[in-house]
């Protein structure tokens, strides 16, 4: 277990190192962002100062080390655009985005799983090829038509759920969350929605495939020889040896949704890292491109570790130690 | 020859069989017509008593041990006949009174130990849960009588192994273990589908003792399919020979295998290689089984056999008792002209 986790470090260690490079050498080629912080009539004195200030005018790699050592102890630099610190402006947002992703990812699982399993094992029935029919719907509708679909529905015509924003929220000192004020959870239910509704067509398809597969196995046909009764040979017996392939497609997609939640945060004017991201784009704003990155590089490598930790708790014939 | 119970069961004659299939056919329907895969097979397993069912691939040998379990595939469909198993007829009955049925009445061992257990759950935890779904024990009680039925399959350590994945236990392990779950509800038959073919060599020899075993223990019948004359020989009390989804000759082995009535079983038995002769090329039968599709007329046999004649080609021949056996074959029954 500890030459796992060293294994695991290491590798970690590594990723964010070549993340953090690549960052470093695309954004570098994004254009000067001294251009954008001083107006037009500036000299070429006020220039360079700034240039000297922000360190920009070290060579590249002493800027990329400088940029590693601080960043590893937290510390991001300074907003271009807004000079402020970065960290704290990520941690403001980070709350927003990763509670709109969690609520999304259980409604994926929460809808997705069972349709999933009903559309495999009554197969031929008008329901299955109802939801088999929806869920390509659900596949190819892009988010933003979704989202605003949502909103012309809910809150529009029938004003159940507030249309942009947060609501209400509770500072918990470390963390601010909306799930705790009743305004924020009718916030929200619409982008959570819009945002789960690509993830449940995800999950419902792949454990259908991974069920006929599953069901077709000579495991299932002894269970149903020792009488095992159907529901617990579906739901017990086949589902949980669907569930691999299930742990690692959610995580990728958590990973991909916070990094990615772009659009439907515009849609929702929701204040998440990636309505910040958008706006680090348009100034130029490195420091929190960069900071932006690393951290969603933090996230998939955590979430990696999590599913290959989930694995051995699903299966025991990857549990490395009792041989 | 060993008295077994058998006999004595046999003579009093008072005692339901563990299995009676009586005319039983099987089809499949498809888009270019309905392939019939089981032909009024008829044959019965007494209390104790091992029936080797023996065939090449595609005699329907496991379809009729699938429709005894009532497994048959989608589309396969039992088109006639009766089955019943320690008297109860069981081909009529719902899915959901079979569910009943299997594992409690009937068990099953199927061929490939290393695929036949969930991989996910202990041994002990699949065991626990065919005990307590036929007989309502609690748990605790459960878990000592899975303990006692991996003593009864000959697994060392009992109480540990049931702690155990599938995966920590080798092929002829595991091959007990489903032996255990077969038996775990006390079956008054096991349908074993090729329970043997999938292990070497020596455990074979094993599992096929311990089936014997167990049948003289506890008066479970046993349909023992498989390709294999030897394990046969060495196991059942009668065999079934099976081709082209009809049965062809049955009757106690030591008959069969000395006195084999039809072409095909001699053509069988040739065709085990010997010991004792050295010889550069195995016997073999001539042409291959016909496809369900193709089923010649007459004897499904007949263009394989040396000895066909006319009536053979014309007419399919009734399965007739002889002194001992019975054989479906018109040599028998006042030749083929």
């Amino acid at each position: 277990m500890l030459a796992f986790i060293i294994k695991r470090l290491s590798n970690a260690v590594f990723v964010m190192i070549s993340v953090t490079f690549l960052a470093f050498v695309i954004f570098s080629a994004v254009g000067d962002p001294v251009d954008q912080m001083l107006n037009e009539q500036a000299t070429q004195q006020q220039r360079d100062d700034l240039r000297e200030k922000l360190g920009l005018d070290k060579p590249f790699l002493m800027q990329f080390g400088t940029f590693v050592v601080r960043a590893a102890q937290g510390d991001f630099g300074i907003s271009f655009r807004n000079q402020r610190d970065v960290l704290d402006m990520i941690s403001e947002r980070f709350p927003a985005t990763f509670e709109l992703v969690l609520v999304a990812t259980f409604i994926s699982l929460v809808v997705g799983v069972p349709m999933g399993v009903i559309t495999a094992i009554k197969r031929k029935s008008w329901y299955a090829e109802a939801m088999q029919f929806t869920s390509i719907i659900g596949i190819s509708l892009p988010s933003f038509v979704v989202g605003i679909g949502l909103i012309l529905v809910f809150s529009v015509w029938l004003g159940w759920f507030p249309s942009f924003g947060r609501g209400d929220t509770v500072d918990l000192g470390w963390w601010t969350t909306g799930l705790l004020t009743r305004s924020g959870q009718m916030s929200i239910v619409l982008p959570a929605l819009s945002l789960s509704l690509f993830q449940v067509t995800l999950v419902m398809r792949l454990v259908r495939a991974e069920m006929l597969e599953v069901l077709r196995s000579d495991f299932i046909k002894f269970a149903r020889a020792r009488g095992v009764p159907a529901r617990s040979i579906h739901f017990r017996h086949a589902l949980r040896n669907c569930l691999m392939p299930v742990v690692t497609m959610t995580a990728m997609q958590i990973g991909g949704l916070i990094a990615f939640a772009l659009v439907t945060e515009t849609v929702f004017q929701w204040p998440g890292m990636g309505l910040l991201f958008i706006q680090a784009v348009t100034f130029v704003d490195v420091p929190i491109m960069a900071a932006y990155l690393c951290i969603v590089a933090l996230i998939f490598v955590v979430l990696n570790t999590i599913v290959d930790m989930a694995y051995a708790v699903i299966d025991p014939r990857l549990r490395g130690a009792d041989k | 020859m060993m008295v077994r119970p058998t006999d004595e069961l046999q003579a009093q004659d008072i005692v339901e069989p563990a299995l009676d299939v009586s005319e039983l056919s099987v089809e499949f329907p498809s888009r270019r017509g309905t392939l019939l895969a089981i032909d009024q097979v008829s044959m019965a397993i007494a209390p104790g008593e091992i029936l080797g069912v023996v065939g090449e691939s595609g005699a329907g040998k496991s379809i009729t041990g699938l429709a005894v379990l009532g497994l048959l595939e989608h589309p396969g469909r039992i088109a006639g006949g009766a089955i019943h198993v320690g008297g109860r007829r069981v081909d009529t009955l719902t899915e959901k009174e079979l569910t009943k049925v299997r594992g409690k009445e009937m068990g099953a061992i199927f061929q490939d130990p290393l695929t036949a257990l969930n991989p996910l759950f202990t041994v002990g935890k699949q065991l626990i849960e065919t005990i307590r779904l036929h007989t309502g024990m609690t748990k605790v009680n459960a878990e000592a009588r899975a303990v006692e039925l991996l003593q009864d399959v000959g697994i060392p350590a009992p109480e540990e192994r049931l702690r155990q994945y599938p995966h920590q236990f080798s092929g002829g392990m595991r091959q007990r273990v489903v032996i255990a779950l077969a038996l775990a509800a006390g079956p008054r038959l096991i349908i074993a589908d090729e329970p043997t073919t999938a292990l070497d060599v020596s455990i074979q020899a094993q599992i096929t003792a311990l089936l014997r075993k167990l049948c003289d223990e506890t008066g479970v019948g046993i349909m023992l399919v498989t390709h294999d004359m030897g394990v046969i020989a060495e196991t059942a009390d009668r065999v079934c020979v099976m081709y082209s989804g009809r049965v062809v000759e049955s009757g106690p082995v030591a008959d069969v295998i000395h006195n084999p009535q039809h072409p095909y079983t001699a053509g069988l038995m040739r065709a085990i290689p010997s010991l004792h002769d050295r010889v550069e090329t195995l016997t073999q039968i001539d042409g291959s089984m016909p496809r369900l599709n193709a089923r010649p007329s007459g004897c499904a046999f007949h263009p394989r056999c040396p000895q066909a004649g006319p009536k053979c080609v014309a007419e399919n021949p009734p399965l007739v008792s002889t002194s001992t056996a019975s054989a479906a074959c018109w040599l028998q029954q006042g030749g083929t002209q």
